[in-house]
């Protein structure tokens, strides 16, 4: 191929992987979040990346940082939660943030390791007010999102893989994995209800509008409340063109459940052989001081990009992706 | 013998699965928030030729396949395996029938073929992508016959039989698309 090559890199990789028209409506997109939560006033914070403790879930890895200097070990948060909620405890009132976060190992069309995060808790909601407005807000920044669909974790398998998620049993899990090729072996039965949804269910969620997936199984759900049904959580997902957009929670604000359930996590990783993480302690303080009943959300705010820029993958909706870095 | 896991998964790269060697067509890594992590991927048996959809949990490793493809030369058919040979070290390798196919009709003694070996062993064998074969066969063409849409059957020295224009001749030689089987022009040798 020609061109010049320089220590084997090509020659584009100086370059960012956005356009500049992207990169402008990128800020224009951004200026449009802060006025959405201005008129609602909303408290824009930031809050740090670093953090001694790291994020249990087993599914998630923590970036380790050495500062110099310094024997302890730090981590870069997957999300400004731990502090918002401190905050939060604190008598912030409502907050929100657009920051970066990282998870290790996670790279394709629509994952970048480093990412914007926009993430907001709002006192005295529930997740279904929350959706209200998480739908608003993509409506402001997406052009062409006319329908709205809101149905159930256990209506959406019903209609798009026939299964019930409660009720079906391993092997008729096991069947339906079966169908993509994935070999069921060493999967609990979360992994293969994520197979399932990650392949069959989500890709047909949101097409020409927002879809919303809420009453999610108790066990994918470590941080909210549980519903009147017990086996379910008050979690719920935002999809528009099979993609998922967002995560949002009716907060638990139970130290003592939290505790636990943080607990069960890092059991999880002790049985996959993964390292245990150091708890937030700091954030079980907080809610045992006492954080006010909220709900809060998680929006990837490049995969929103993705849509309102029409970029075929997430690296050309930020200006350097992970190859380019 | 090196490994890979599914984060250096890419379209190209030779994997061993369930005891075969696979060349993987497409890679999707595929997430569903806080939740487990997975490739999911088209992948082709290089032995069998077929091409299957497969999805792996995320951070599965996999045994590289030791297949490498070698520009060889080809020799001969003896009647069983056809024989080639790497120009540069005369090391020869002899290949049976599963890895010749249906390309038995393009080899032409001397011509530079794509030979894939898997542990050694040829596993597949790609002709050139076009050759120039000699006329061993064909009738003669009568003008103005057009009941074969202008064009009749001509068997090449190979034993390959390819559709031609009416005025070409026994003794000719042509020059064919082996990837579709067609005729591409006549050749001055």
């Amino acid at each position: 191929m020609p061109g010049f090559f320089v220590s084997g890199m090509h020659m584009h990789h100086w370059q960012p992987s956005a356009s500049i028209d992207t990169l402008q409506l990128r800020a224009a997109l951004l200026r449009r979040v802060r006025e959405f939560f201005h008129e609602r006033r909303v408290l824009e914070v930031e809050t740090p990346l670093l953090s001694r403790a790291a994020i249990t879930d087993p599914n998630l890895a923590s970036a380790e940082v050495r500062l110099a200097g310094l024997a302890d070990s730090f981590y870069l948060h997957t999300s400004p939660e731990f502090f918002m909620k401190r905050l939060l405890a604190a008598g912030s009132g409502d907050i929100w943030q657009a920051c970066k976060v990282f998870r290790g190992a996670e790279q394709g069309q629509w994952h970048n390791p480093e990412f914007t995060m926009l993430e907001w808790y709002r006192l005295g909601f529930d997740h279904h007010v929350l959706m209200d407005e998480v739908a608003q807000l993509l409506r402001e920044l997406v052009p062409g999102l006319a329908g709205e669909e809101r149905l159930t974790y256990a209506e959406a398998f019903d209609r798009y893989a026939e299964l019930d998620p409660f009720a079906a049993t391993r092997d008729q899990l096991e069947a339906a994995v079966g169908r993509f090729g994935l070999d069921p072996a060493g999967l609990d039965r979360d992994a293969l209800l994520d197979a399932i949804a990650s392949h069959v269910v989500y890709p047909q969620l949101g097409h020409g509008g927002i879809a919303f997936v809420h009453a999610f199984p108790a066990s994918q759900a470590a941080l909210a409340r549980l519903d009147d049904d017990p086996r379910c959580a008050r979690r719920f997902e935002a999809f528009v063109n099979g993609v998922e957009l967002a995560n949002g929670f009716h907060e638990l604000s139970d130290a003592c459940e939290q505790r636990q359930r943080f607990e069960q996590e890092n059991d999880r990783r002790k049985t996959a052989g993964l390292p245990q993480m150091p708890i937030d302690e700091n954030l079980l303080a907080a809610l045992e001081a006492g954080m006010p009943d909220c709900s809060g959300v998680a929006v990837g705010f490049d995969r929103v990009m993705v849509l309102a820029a029409g970029t075929g993958n997430i690296s050309e909706a930020m200006t350097f992706g992970f190859d380019r870095i | 013998m090196s490994s890979y896991d599914t984060s250096q998964f890419r379209a190209g790269l030779k994997i061993m699965i369930d005891a075969d060697p696979y060349t993987i067509v497409e890679n999707e890594f595929v997430k569903p928030g806080k939740g487990q992590a997975f490739n999911r991927t088209r992948v082709r048996n290089l032995k069998t030729g077929r091409t299957l959809e497969k999805t792996f949990k995320s951070g599965e490793v996999f045994e590289a396949a030791d297949v490498v493809d070698t520009d060889m030369q080809y020799l001969y058919f003896d009647g069983e395996m056809w024989h080639f040979m790497v120009p540069e070290t005369f090391e020869q390798h002899a290949a049976d029938a599963n890895a010749v196919g249906e390309n038995a009709k393009w080899l032409k003694e001397q011509d530079t073929c794509i030979v894939t070996l898997w542990n050694g062993v040829p596993l597949d064998v790609a002709p050139p992508n076009h050759v120039n074969l000699k006329v061993v066969e064909t009738d003669p063409g009568l003008r103005g016959d057009t009941s074969g849409g202008g064009t009749k059957p001509a068997k090449l020295e190979t034993g390959a039989v390819v559709k031609v224009p009416l005025f070409i001749n026994e003794g000719e030689v042509l020059r064919v698309d082996t990837r579709t089987g067609e005729y591409v022009s006549r050749v001055k040798e």
